[in-house]
């Protein structure tokens, strides 16, 4: 199954970037054979709608579950529309992030957890 | 004749100064509030509204039960509106729009190659447009949490009369907004004040007109405050100075009842005349 996990830096080492449309990179997990893939975000310096963006291509990479700080409003739409379980306050280190998120220590959430706009301030 | 008042800063007068030079010229005079976020020109003005418009962009609206998904006019969309999300085992299809972001370019009706996108109208505002006396006065207002100043701007401005000299309220700043209220002027007076701040986003300004190509000269308000940097600069750039307004407590509490200058000191009167005959003659050169 194939996660994503939205980071500042391009490893697994990096800290989990708290922004989802406007993160510094997605990294894309395969819990089934543990294979990550690094993908600069191409939105994050975009005048806006760059939610909706992010969210189609976590539809278009086929991703179950989105690991990151907060999603507003328009992502949130987005992704529930790809059927995406998204877990917001997600924080650390990505690897630290994957771990936990293995364990079955977060819990999805029912709703976006900052406004419009966010990720901009 | 259009003329256009703008600033680089905002609150240095714009307002004071294009009111009472629209209500200097009175009769076959057009005031426009540009400035549609936060119209200001009527407090002055006192027009009695007689005509109300509404305004909308046209947004895509999706026929779901002819989209394919081939996502065609999320690739075209610059401004990030649509979302194309193809049905797998675990999902149905879905395209969602975002109306909220849309510049209503049409791009997307256009590309689609199954006609699924019809265009709808969404108000984005209104116009109001009445006289005060003779003075014939427009303006926009732009609904709360509208993002777009531009579409409903360029509504304002068809309302110009070209048969009439039109006075252009421009928001501040040198963002999209003024450059669309600003364009087509025959001439723009830009207003500013004489301190660091003031000087720094005259100079932003100044770059617009320039790249713009449109005719220029300065007011300067509170001309007896701040530092000589502005004059200086006016001077070695060739800018002419129109008009100096003193930092006046008079003039100050007129404003702050909403008192045109003119009115309120009818000794501004031929100031006001004096800084169209000046305008003139600059558009002569």
């Amino acid at each position: 199954m194939k996660i994503c996990i939205t980071a500042q830096g391009s490893d697994l080492e990096s800290e989990v970037d708290p922004r989802f449309g406007r993160c510094q990179y997605f990294v894309f997990y395969d819990t089934d054979d543990l294979k990550s893939e690094f993908v600069s975000n191409q939105n994050k310096d975009g005048m806006g709608g760059v939610g909706v963006q992010s969210g189609q291509l976590m539809a278009d990479k086929g991703v179950k579950v989105l690991l990151t700080g907060n999603v507003g409003p328009n992502a949130y739409t987005t992704l529930q529309a790809g059927k995406v379980e998204i877990i917001t306050g997600v924080s650390g280190k990505v690897i630290n992030a994957i771990e936990k998120y293995k364990r079955g220590e977060f819990k999805p959430t029912d709703g976006p957890s900052v406004d419009s706009h966010f990720g901009t301030k | 004749m259009i003329i256009s008042v703008a600033s680089g800063k905002g609150g240095t007068g714009k307002t004071t100064v294009s009111t009472s030079l629209a209500l200097s010229i009175g009769k076959d005079a057009q005031i426009l509030d540009c400035d549609v976020e936060e119209p200001n020109a009527h407090i002055f003005i006192k027009p009695k509204i007689e005509k109300k418009e509404s305004v909308s962009i046209p947004v895509p609206k999706i026929d779901e039960s002819k989209c394919v998904f081939c996502g065609k006019c999320q690739e075209a969309c610059v401004y990030n509106v649509i979302a194309v999300i193809p049905a797998t085992s675990e999902r149905s299809g879905k395209t969602l729009t975002f109306q909220e972001l849309c510049h209503g370019c049409g791009a997307c009706s256009y590309l689609c190659p199954v006609g699924a996108i019809k265009e709808v109208p969404r108000e984005t505002g209104i116009i109001e447009m009445g006289y005060a006396g003779d003075l014939e006065f427009i303006h926009g207002r732009l609904n709360i949490g509208e993002a777009m100043a531009p579409p409903l701007i360029r509504e304002v401005k068809k309302k110009i009369d070209k048969n009439k000299t039109v006075i252009i309220d421009a928001p501040p700043g040198t963002s999209c907004p003024v450059i669309t209220s600003i364009q087509g002027s025959d001439y723009c007076l830009l207003v500013t004040e004489p301190t660091p701040f003031g000087l720094n986003d005259l100079v932003l300004a100044v770059e617009v007109l320039k790249e713009m190509n449109v005719p220029f000269g300065v007011v300067i308000n509170r001309a007896d405050l701040g530092d000589s940097k502005t004059e200086e600069y006016c001077e070695k750039e060739n800018i002419p100075i129109l008009m100096r307004v003193p930092f006046n407590k008079e003039i100050a509490q007129s404003y702050s009842k909403g008192i045109p200058i003119i009115e309120g000191m009818p000794e501004y009167k031929r100031s006001f005349e004096e800084l169209l005959k000046k305008i003139k003659e600059e558009m002569k050169k």
